[in-house]
């Protein structure tokens, strides 16, 4: 049975279709991205699954259990952990009281989510961070706090928004590194949206390109950079999508 | 000042924690010295000096209560005299009515107080009203009552409540009766509660999801955190806490009058002392709080010793400082101060 099953989701807005019968399955352990031009309804596609918005139709199912339309925190209890696109750090609280909020979702006690707290951020290499206030980060170090807060929550299923859009190849490359350590390390299933093609071949084991709000093709990395369909709707589109004919 | 996004010189503070910590004697013969000068005021301080005490004692424990709100959790309430009203109102009334004292009503005053503070809240966060809207209703409450009190004539009215005083000299423990040191001491173990209450709760679940709410209420929502219960919870504990402050005031004061109460000023007199002295800070409502009465209180009294009356001076002073804190310490006066005195300065 697939881990995650997207089946039939559809979700509008004032009758605008953003995302509209999007099916498509994540099998345990691996790592499936999810591209598409902007605007193609990538980050509604998240919510819904994120229960951060209800689908108007379809369901979503996390290990066989329904999850679709429950409210946000009860999908993170289910185990569904996520970052956002535009990072929201608790800016007025250091990084590890960050990780420890995170924490407290799986631990009983203050004392034991500090120590998760502090083996997530050393995984994610913030260790050395634990101090500064989050607001004090650099954008690559709040995207590792994003993903540090997610993994403290103890997720089997991780959902990345777009974290490599405005860091350097040299961040993208570390980050890249730390996330197939942790996903290796902490047993995840990923679900990533991403512009970066670099991060996207790197990481994934398959794709799902959203068009329009619709699934337009799916499959293995090597063979969705050849399909005509998903490059006619880059080049059609004018998106520079990095590294796509790599 | 609200903005709590960048607290930039304060995370210098929480670096060091597990050192030997050099300032730690210090500190605790600073907090000897508090507590010993807080004890023995009232044996050695004059009469004006031990009222101007407990109104600081007050308007550190409410604003203590606020700031669970307000400062712990990110909820505005501008309407915090609904509380003190209510809790005094309840208390009053049953003691003018029956004579039961306020060790039993307090309890009936919190219970209202809890009560009518959950319905505020449960249609605020339900409807999803944040923000500026939710200062608006929590006014909006605070004018209900303030309007609806003038009809209940079972409680006086417009014309006020007035409790029947005894002889001040005589301590009357049971009914909570007495010489101006026994509020002082009542407020004092009142402010000190509600100090320890804070600070377990800071480091409690509640004080990690609090933060993190009033840092980002999605964010919060994404990590598991049930934004709704926990809003709820820091509003019913301040309406609470708030409602003892009332019972106390009204045996203290010994008139009601709802225009007075549950007025806007004394909203605004509620949170101007945490604001001043920290928001979201432990000891900011305690600094600010004497600070306020100090400047203010004492300005007044002394302008009134040169035989000089000035109306509204103490407000006037009250905006003064408002406006001084937040164009050059916008965190509020504790942080440096804590620094300053050796201490973490802790802006939770």
């Amino acid at each position: 049975m697939p881990f995650l099953q997207v089946e039939d989701v559809s979700k509008a807005f004032r009758g605008v279709r953003a995302v509209e019968g999007v099916s498509f399955e994540v099998p345990r352990h691996t790592i499936t991205a999810l591209i598409g031009p902007n605007g193609a309804g990538k980050t509604t596609l998240f919510n819904l699954i994120a229960g951060a918005q209800r689908p108007d139709r379809g369901q979503i199912r996390l290990d066989g259990r329904p999850i679709g339309g429950l409210p946000a925190h009860r999908v993170c209890a289910a185990g569904v952990g996520r970052t956002f696109q535009l990072v929201k750090p608790f800016a007025g609280m250091t990084v590890l009281d960050n990780a420890i909020v995170g924490a407290l979702r799986g631990e009983r006690t203050v004392a034991g989510a500090r120590h998760r707290a502090t083996a997530v951020l050393g995984m994610l290499g913030l260790a050395g961070k634990a101090s500064l206030m989050a607001s004090h980060l650099t954008l690559a170090d709040r995207r590792r706090l994003e993903v540090a807060r997610a993994l403290a929550t103890r997720p089997s299923l991780l959902l990345l928004d777009e974290m490599m859009a405005g860091l350097r190849p040299t961040e993208i490359d570390e980050l890249l590194a730390v996330l197939r350590t942790v996903q290796r390390d902490e047993g995840l299933t990923i679900l990533l949206t991403e512009h970066v093609m670099r991060a996207v071949m790197a990481l994934a084991e398959q794709i799902v390109v959203l068009h329009h709000g619709q699934v337009i093709a799916r499959g293995l990395p090597a063979a969705i950079v050849r399909d005509a369909a998903v490059l006619d709707c880059y080049l059609g589109e004018g998106e520079s999508y990095e590294g796509l004919d790599a | 000042m609200i903005d709590s996004g960048t607290a930039p010189d304060l995370a210098a503070g929480t670096t060091a924690p597990a050192l030997a910590d050099p300032g730690r004697r210090r500190r605790q013969v600073m907090m000897g010295i508090a507590v010993v000068a807080a004890l023995g005021l009232p044996l050695l301080g004059t009469s004006y000096l031990v009222s101007a005490a407990t109104l600081a004692l007050y308007l550190a424990y409410v604003g203590q209560a606020w700031n669970v709100m307000m400062g712990f959790a990110g909820q505005l309430s501008l309407g915090h005299s609904l509380y003190v009203g209510l809790g005094a109102y309840v208390a009053a009334g049953i003691f003018v009515h029956t004579g039961v004292g306020p060790w039993a009503s307090v309890w009936l005053a919190v219970g209202v107080c809890a009560a009518v503070g959950a319905f505020i809240g449960l249609l605020a966060f339900r409807l999803r009203i944040a923000g500026v809207q939710l200062s608006l209703l929590t006014i909006a409450f605070a004018e209900l009552a303030r309007i609806g009190f003038d009809h209940i004539d079972a409680l006086g009215g417009p014309g006020g409540l007035f409790l029947p005083v005894t002889n001040r000299g005589h301590v009357d423990l049971l009914g909570f009766r007495g010489p101006p040191a026994l509020y002082y001491y009542g407020m004092l173990v009142l402010a000190a509660g509600a100090l320890g209450l804070c600070a377990l709760l800071l480091r409690s679940r509640a004080g990690y999801y609090w933060r993190a709410i009033r840092e980002d209420e999605a964010a919060a929502e994404a990590v598991g955190i049930n934004t709704f219960r926990w809003k709820m919870f820091a509003v019913v504990l301040s309406s609470a806490m708030t409602a003892v402050a009332g019972t106390f005031f009204a045996f203290y004061n010994n008139s009601l009058f709802p225009e007075q109460i549950f007025g806007f000023e004394r909203s605004v007199e509620i949170l101007v002392g945490p604001v001043v002295g920290g928001l979201g800070t432990l000891f900011g409502p305690i600094v600010g709080a004497v600070t306020l009465v100090v400047l203010g209180d004492g300005t007044t009294e002394l302008l009134n010793k040169a035989g000089i009356d000035v109306p509204g001076v103490r407000q006037g002073i009250h905006g003064l400082l408002l406006l001084l804190v937040t164009i050059y310490m916008p965190n509020g006066i504790w942080p440096p101060l804590a620094r300053a005195l050796g201490f973490e300065p802790k802006r939770i």
